[in-house]
């Protein structure tokens, strides 16, 4: 997969440039117009190769072994040839107190990724049916403070926040501790809360822009039926606003992967609960030097966006697009 | 990592997923049974209030709660405006407010400019989907990913040493000698920028990408009809066709630089004269114990975004009165 995701580009890069050279001196009459896109095409690739090569260097570096990375620069590895995987392996799996143990910080990060995007998905796609079909009075101005809430910087709520889940979540944590004694007091549920309410705002907007456009006649007709609007919701909306639905999903399920501020904050920094972003910043910290270490993990916390990002492209494109231009 | 901790782990996940749908199902279930008179706003209130709730006490009372703190210290008493007096006054606040200006206004115009010209570079071009691809990637990545991939580029070694980072040695190859980019201010903060703008020019890219499709063909080969050059077609005819979304792609970016924290935590951690608000505001509130200052350069981050809010929600009033 690895390998996948670096050399598909290029070679594609490669062969669209000459199919597009080859397209526009069949199809260019004139001298001028010939030139222009020849030169847009050198500009283009040369913009491709910049934000291409410094990932590419850190990946090629990754696989190299600890004495060569901190000696020689990764273009020179035909001169300095050398191939490992130990980088991985001492990151993922190593037990020893030096290494990074990135094993359990890999799987927080799936713990903490998969309920926090399901979560405010469902409660997100209640509200946006309700504000879409259900007409009740201050919808339309409910509805805006809403949008408005989006871009209140999740700094202001940080402090707070904090005090609060200190207050009253932690009596709890600490209870269920004691029933299930596998289940560390610090836990995952302040991480989760915290991302559901960020996500909120943005995830209304963008499930009422789809679901508002479902059809009236199809949901009265259930209405009218005899069907709740519950019944509505799941059989009717839900089913049809699928790929809403999944744009969203994707996009929350990258941001809070990638995410780094809420994690500080709410997950305490052990091993119970950080994800990947938290252990490697406290990396990059510590042991910034430490390139073979550095540059295996950054790809093992690369991996899962890289994957979501060319498998499910055309939805994750799809939401950011409606989650612009639309606003 | 033991099994155990494995373990307590997926039950936590697995509980926490099951504890939801159940919840969800329940009130479901008992609301179809209410009795009809009233039913209506017992449904409404199922799907609205838990989002509400949520906002209510995660978002706004939490917001009105810091705007209270910015006027306390760090034990809580009040002290008037000293917050907001010490970051207009105090040189190394001052320069963090400096750097967010520099953020903010060079972001937005670099990745659009950068973005749009790719987006009309290769538009039509065969290979379109793959180029794309290429510099769509970074905005798959995290910040933190981002962060070591450059830090790896600006790496510096001393003295007789080879060079590790690509920068460096392009240096050494045109004869000059290495330099301590992450160290020496204030070229370090444009190199925290570029990070960030080889992150959302991917983002302007695929936005313009889309707009440039939606202006129409005749008003393109009406132009070239009329003898204009490439460039005449691009400010006349492209340029005030996808106006909107190039509005659109820099509040949003904007946005997204006044809030930028990742890249400065991973990079310089704030020092050497790289910080902004938003590592400020981290530093200060939970590193330094400074609640009042942490949640002052808080209001402040909020009111920088808010011309920006207020644009974006008449934006929105417009498109829903036009529906």
């Amino acid at each position: 997969m690895s390998d996948n995701v670096v050399d598909l580009p290029i070679t594609g890069t490669a062969k669209g440039t000459a199919d597009t050279t080859a397209e526009v001196v069949g199809k260019a009459t004139r001298v001028k117009r010939r030139l222009t896109s020849r030169t847009a095409t050198a500009v283009a690739l040369v913009i491709a190769v910049l934000w291409t090569l410094p990932t590419f260097g850190l990946f090629i570096s990754s696989f190299r072994p600890a004495g060569l990375i901190s000696t020689t620069g990764w273009w020179t590895i035909f001169q300095n040839p050398g191939f490992t995987l130990a980088n991985y392996q001492e990151v993922l799996f190593s037990t020893s107190q030096s290494s990074p143990q990135l094993g359990a910080y890999f799987v927080n990060s799936l713990a903490i990724a998969i309920p926090a995007t399901l979560f405010p998905l469902v409660i997100a796609a209640m509200a946006a049916y309700a504000f879409a079909w259900i007409k009740f009075k201050w919808s339309g101005a409910l509805f805006v403070l809403i949008f408005a809430l989006q871009i209140v910087p999740l700094q202001l709520a940080l402090i707070p926040l904090l005090q609060m889940f200190t207050q009253f979540l932690r009596p709890g944590q600490a209870w269920v501790h004691d029933m299930i004694p596998m289940i560390p007091e610090q836990g995952y549920l302040p991480v989760w809360i915290a991302h559901t309410i960020f996500a909120l705002p943005l995830a209304i907007f963008l499930l009422h822009n789809f679901i508002s456009e479902i059809p009236g006649e199809v949901i009265e007709a259930a209405r009218v039926d005899g069907a709740s609007h519950g019944q509505v919701f799941f059989r009717i909306v839900l089913p049809l606003a699928v790929p809403a639905l999944a744009s969203f999903a994707i996009f929350q399920f990258l941001w809070v992967w990638n995410d780094l501020l809420v994690a500080l904050i709410f997950s305490g920094g052990t091993q119970d609960v950080a994800p990947l972003t938290q252990r490697l910043a406290e990396l990059t910290g510590t042991r910034g030097q430490d390139w073979q270490r550095l540059t295996a993990a950054a790809f093992v916390s690369l991996i899962v966006p890289l994957i979501v990002f060319f498998s499910l492209q055309r939805y994750f494109v799809r939401g950011l697009l409606a989650g612009s231009t639309k606003g | 990592m033991t099994t155990a901790d494995l373990l307590g782990k997926i039950i936590q996940v697995v509980a926490a997923l099951a504890a939801f749908s159940l919840v969800i199902g329940l009130v479901l279930f008992l609301i179809d049974k209410a009795p009809k008179r009233g039913r209506d706003y017992w449904q409404l209130a199922f799907f609205l209030l838990p989002a509400l709730i949520l906002l209510a006490v995660g978002l706004i009372y939490p917001a009105f709660r810091t705007s209270l703190l910015a006027f306390s210290n760090s034990s809580g008493e009040w002290v008037g405006a000293e917050n907001f007096v010490w970051m207009f006054t105090q040189p190394a606040a001052l320069i963090t407010l400096g750097n967010t200006v520099i953020w903010v206004v060079v972001v937005p115009i670099l990745s659009t400019a950068i973005g749009l010209a790719y987006a009309m570079f290769i538009d039509k071009s065969r290979g379109e989907k793959y180029f794309k691809a290429l510099v769509f990637m970074p905005m798959a990545i995290s910040f933190v990913g981002a962060g070591i991939i450059w830090r790896f580029v600006y790496d510096y070694k001393s003295g007789d040493n080879a060079q590790i980072g690509l920068l460096n040695q392009i240096l050494v190859w045109f004869g000059a000698e290495p330099v301590q980019w992450l160290q020496t201010s204030p070229i370090n903060t444009f190199l925290l920028i570029v990070v960030m703008i080889w992150i959302q020019t991917g983002f302007a890219m695929v936005i313009c990408s889309a707009a440039i499709k939606g202006v129409p063909t005749e008003q393109i080969e009406a132009a070239q009809l009329d003898g204009t050059n490439p460039w005449q077609r691009f400010t006349n005819v492209t340029l005030p066709g996808i106006r909107g979304s190039l509005v659109v792609v820099i509040t949003t970016i904007s946005i997204a630089t006044l809030k930028v924290f990742d890249i400065v935590r991973t990079m310089t951690a704030g020092n050497f004269d790289t910080s902004v608000i938003a590592n400020e505001m981290y530093t200060q509130a939970f590193r330094a114990g400074e609640q009042g200052r942490g949640a002052a350069l808080a209001i402040v981050l909020f009111l920088l975004v808010l011309p920006i809010v207020i644009y974006n929600v008449r934006v929105l009033r417009q498109q829903r009165e036009i529906r």
